[in-house]
């Protein structure tokens, strides 16, 4: 009995470490997030901005085209996949994941395709372990990333487009609805199609001339979609984490009630068992 | 003297602020100098510096590209990458200068030339800008 009764403590005081490890990372996930949200706001000024300059430029006369602006027949795929680098996360990599291997089974028959271009080392290494191309990679992103971090593989996956690797671009993220809800998104990126904003359209000089500005904005405008997306995912990251932490820590709160009710009851049980023993004891040698 | 309200803004935020008398930056076609009551304009910008005139002071800003909108009540420059003069780590800009200067020296091919070419003139940008040599 006494060894039972000290498995038992043993097994609340590992549960009451682990508790504490799960409530710090939760808490440290809270402050993440609310960073997190911080950058998407300040990033989304210049999103409205350029959104609307390239509506008004795009929209604005008929006559311009630019080869991001125009669909052409589908030979091979990209798809961006944002996961993270580390689990813990409850279902945040696997949902995306699973998502983007059923889209890719309903829609290619074969490896050539498609390719992935991996943002965060989960994917990568799911694509890799099922021998699916992988493009792009890029792994090690800060929890706090800046445009500067991203800007080489959006400029690449941008590019991709540009040279004919590929010829249409698909984002998948999870996008960051609350603290306690994430949706996995699918993005059309390029080519550009639904570019139509709310705003009143602005009617503008060119200098130089219009093909000319569409070739610097187009690609800028495609990279700040990637950034929003990564933004926004990270956001989706700490959150998913934090919610999972929380579980964690609510499920080992659970396990140490328990085990702790189970601890009185041996506890108890010893000490009924000591006493019919000594009554016992005693009464024989009356 | 009229003004315009001036915003710089990146991906990672706006980085200026302000009415001013006059905006001139370098687009890709030349000097360019806006004041109040500028018709709207679209206009891409060269790695350089945006110089905003207030009064008797000038300040600088470092632009990485982008491209300068021009509304009736309004200059808005977005670019990808930007920093106010005070701003600007030189110690860091100095780094970024040799590191692709020696990348420059061995030989590599188009795409990374390219690359490091224009990380050299980001760099040389930032230090013009800091060093006030415009």
């Amino acid at each position: 009995m006494g060894a039972s009764l000290r498995d038992i403590k043993a097994r609340i005081n590992t549960t009451k470490k682990t508790s504490q490890i799960t409530k710090a990372m939760e808490m440290v996930s809270a402050s993440k997030l609310n960073r997190a949200e911080h950058n998407a706001r300040s990033f989304t000024p210049y999103m409205e901005k350029i959104q609307e300059v390239v509506a008004s430029v795009a929209l604005g006369s008929n006559d311009a085209s630019h080869p991001m602006l125009v669909k052409r027949p589908v030979k091979k795929t990209g798809y961006l996949v944002i996961t993270s680098d580390r689990g813990l996360a409850g279902a945040y990599n696997s949902n995306v994941l699973r998502t983007v291997f059923q889209t890719i089974q309903e829609r290619h028959r074969s490896t050539e395709e498609y390719a992935i271009i991996a943002i965060g080392r989960v994917g990568l290494n799911f694509f890799k372990r099922r021998n699916i191309p992988v493009a792009l990679h890029i792994t090690g992103l800060p929890d706090q990333p800046t445009f500067a971090d991203i800007k080489e593989i959006a400029n690449k996956t941008v590019n991709m487009f540009a040279d004919g690797t590929f010829d249409e671009l698909y984002m998948f993220y999870n996008h960051f609805v609350s603290a306690i809800q994430q949706d996995v998104t699918e993005k059309k990126l390029l080519p550009l199609t639904d570019l139509a904003s709310d705003k009143k359209l602005t009617a503008y000089e060119f200098e130089p001339s219009q093909e000319e500005i569409l070739e610097v904005l187009l690609p800028q405008y495609a990279e700040s979609l990637i950034y929003g997306a990564l933004l926004d995912a990270k956001a989706s990251e700490h959150a998913a984490r934090m919610t999972a932490m929380k579980n964690a820590t609510d499920n080992a709160k659970e396990l140490i009630r328990t085990l702790t009710l189970s601890y009185n009851r041996a506890r108890q049980a010893a000490i009924t068992q000591e006493i019919t023993e000594i009554v016992a004891g005693a009464n024989a040698l009356q | 003297m009229k003004t315009i309200k001036v915003s710089v803004v990146t991906p990672d935020g706006p980085v200026y602020e302000a009415d001013v008398e006059m905006v001139s930056a370098k687009a890709q076609s030349g000097e360019l100098g806006v004041l109040p009551g500028h018709i709207p304009m679209v206009a891409p910008l060269e790695i350089g510096a945006v110089r905003l005139k207030k009064g008797n002071a000038t300040e600088l800003v470092a632009v990485s590209g982008g491209f300068l909108e021009v509304r009736p009540d309004r200059v808005t420059i977005l670019a990808q990458a930007a920093e106010r003069a005070e701003d600007i780590d030189v110690a860091r800009a100095k780094a970024a200068k040799e590191r692709a200067e020696r990348r420059l020296q061995a030989k590599q091919d188009d795409i990374d030339h390219k690359r490091a070419e224009l990380a050299l003139r980001r760099a040389i940008n930032r230090l013009n800008v800091a060093n006030r040599n415009f």
